[in-house]
């Protein structure tokens, strides 16, 4: 958990990391989303070789809208990373698209997934996007902020009935 | 295996037209040819096994939701070639309830029962791991008095012994062994009688504050909590005692499901899963939060990481935790158990009743919340199956922007289908057993 690591970090990829920062104790670098394989790649080579978490965030209003947010661990040293990758989502556009890395850490499966079943933020190159803690059914992603909290989708399959 | 159709029925010697075929009359064409070249196998020569290929197609099993051995509602469908899984897909989420997007309307506060029910048989490391994430944000972790980091550790580990006490128990009795069921969930009673007295639920506690814990230990607790742990102690060993050498329980956990420890930290493990492989990765030992660098205490690893590997740490954390219970115990020491800070901590009711700046303190807090710095912070804790994370963003309001968990059991539940792969089908519920999946903190 030092400036070392970070600094480490940009030297090695002075145009993918857009910015760094150290909040509470956090240290934290901004990827490009183009960037983000070979970035994890190099660090999980230079020690960070634990995928602790991987979420997002909707910053509804502010541009990038999403943020794709990996904590990191080093199993060695005990320091700790964060990793964000902004999103852009279009108005009424497809899907906003980030690079996959279940070929770098296979946690990664489960998480993006969750990812896509809640913010609605593509994975391009997981083996397996489908929903998760939802059923394929469900329309729209109930963690964007213009998700309502109230609006109900019951799953009701009136086919299922006297065939 | 096919059942013979009508149609295959009439094609053979003899038909059948009503009722169940007999077992002679079950003969598909492929076991014919079966018979056929055993009959060719020339006198003496001994027929292995392995030599026989009996014809199997694979069959699509499904094993939950609902079923006795997943506790915890999950779903497994399964691809069997006879006894043997080929293929898993594991879903998750019919316990799902927004937690997180419940959270973001909640006040900081008021997301503490939402956390109960994440692990709802450890409810308060929930507790105690949600509020050190909010208190990393207000920048005040340091401020929270020594008795409430004291209360929250025993309280901490008292969770964490009914956690694993849960989850031993329920393998046990899914292998058959329904007395060591008893004793441990006896025991478990045993401490909820005691934090039911402490905190007024059995289950869902709420008992930890932002800044402190809700009310100071009851009179006696001490003295009640040593000597439930001295009973604790007696049904562990005879737990065991009835199963260390039990031929039917180790022939299900040994050697079942095993994983090096590299898979394990590629796929995302932690807690007595992961020190089942042998890594000693303890949140408790290699990030001391409260005031656990106090305290004297082992963090058990086994060696080969397969179920019994599992079992087995699990069981000595239990005598671990009671090491550290006695421990502070011992060092706990009088005073305040919440924060003295007016912007956190909700006045006592004497002030709220009787003066006006009570009253509006009370008001607003209860109304609008507490109000956190804008900013995002990951804070994370052992939890009773793993790093229990969360990560919140605050814009500055009195409700979270964003609160993330990073759910333990979510994780670990990931790698059954790596580990069922290959396995027999009465291997998947001492396997599942073991990762102790806790529906309300997988599913969230």
């Amino acid at each position: 958990m030092s400036k070392v690591d970070l600094d480490k970090l940009v030297a090695q990829f002075r145009e993918a990391v857009l910015s760094t920062h150290s909040s509470h104790g956090d240290d934290t670098a901004v990827v490009s989303a183009g960037q983000l394989g070979a970035v994890m790649r190099w660090l999980k080579g230079a020690g960070f070789d634990y995928l602790v978490d991987l979420t997002a965030v909707d910053r509804l209003g502010q541009e990038p809208r999403f943020e794709v947010v990996y904590h990191l661990r080093s199993m060695s040293s005990g320091s700790r990373l964060r990793i964000k990758v902004p999103a852009h989502q279009v108005e009424d556009g497809p899907a906003p698209e980030v690079p996959s890395i279940v070929q770098i850490w296979p946690v990664a499966n489960w998480l993006e997934r969750e990812v896509w079943d809640m913010f609605g933020i593509k994975f391009t190159g997981h083996p397996d996007l489908r929903r998760i803690l939802l059923y394929e059914e469900f329309i729209g992603y109930p963690l964007r902020k213009d998700y309502p909290k109230e609006k109900r989708q019951p799953l009701i399959r009136r086919d299922y009935t006297m065939e | 295996m096919a059942n013979p159709t009508h149609e295959s029925a009439a094609a053979g010697p003899r038909q059948v037209v009503f009722g169940m075929p007999t077992p002679d009359e079950i003969v598909t064409e492929r076991s014919h040819e079966l018979r056929q070249r055993l009959h060719k196998f020339p006198e003496g020569e001994a027929l292995e096994d392995d030599d026989i290929e009996l014809p199997t197609e694979p069959m699509t099993v499904n094993m939950g939701p609902s079923h006795p051995a997943m506790h915890g509602t999950v779903r497994i469908v399964l691809t069997l070639d006879g006894e043997t899984v080929k293929d898993t897909d594991v879903q998750v989420g019919y316990l799902h309830r927004c937690f997180e997007k419940e959270a973001e309307s909640a006040t900081w506060t008021q997301v503490f029962p939402y956390t109960d029910r994440l692990n709802y048989v450890s409810p308060l490391l929930n507790n105690v791991g949600f509020a050190m994430a909010v208190e990393k944000l207000l920048g005040v972790e340091k401020l929270v008095p020594e008795r409430a980091q004291y209360i929250r550790v025993i309280v901490g580990e008292i969770s964490r012994i009914t956690d694993h006490l849960t989850c031993l128990g329920a393998a046990s009795a899914e292998l058959g062994a329904l007395t060591v069921f008893f004793w441990m969930i006896k025991a478990r009673e045993w401490i909820w009688e005691l934090l039911e007295e402490l905190t007024g639920a059995r289950l869902t506690h709420s008992y930890v504050r932002i800044g402190g814990v809700q009310a100071d230990l009851t009179e006696n607790f001490s003295a009640r909590l040593l000597d439930t742990l001295k009973r604790v102690r007696e049904a562990l060993a005879d737990a065991e005692s009835a199963l260390i050498k039990n031929r039917i329980f180790r022939d299900r956990m040994d050697g079942i499901a095993t994983i090096s420890a590299e898979d394990a930290i590629a796929w995302g493990w932690t807690g007595p899963c992961l020190r089942s492989t042998g890594v000693p990765y303890d949140v408790r030992k290699d990030h001391p939060y409260l005031v656990y660098d106090r305290f004297d205490f082992d963090v058990p690893v086994g060696s080969v990481g397969d179920n019994f590997d599992r079992y087995a740490v699990r069981l000595e954390e239990i005598r671990q935790s009671m090491r550290i219970l006695e421990q502070a115990l011992q060092q706990i020491q009088p005073g305040p158990v919440l924060i003295d800070d007016p912007r956190i901590a909700l006045p006592p009711k004497r002030e709220v009743y009787n003066t006006i700046e009570g009253m509006i303190g009370h008001f607003k807090q209860i109304v609008d919340g507490i109000r956190v710095p804008p900013g995002e912070v990951y804070s994370y804790s052992e939890g009773g199956n793993g790093e229990l994370g969360f990560y919140i963003v605050s814009d500055g309001t009195g409700r979270p922007y964003r609160c993330h968990v990073r759910a333990p059991s979510f994780i670990n539940t990931q790698v059954l289908a790596k580990l069922i792969h290959g396995a027999g089908v009465a291997d998947i519920i001492p396997t599942f057993g073991m990762i102790n999946m806790i529906g309300g903190e997988c599913d969230r």
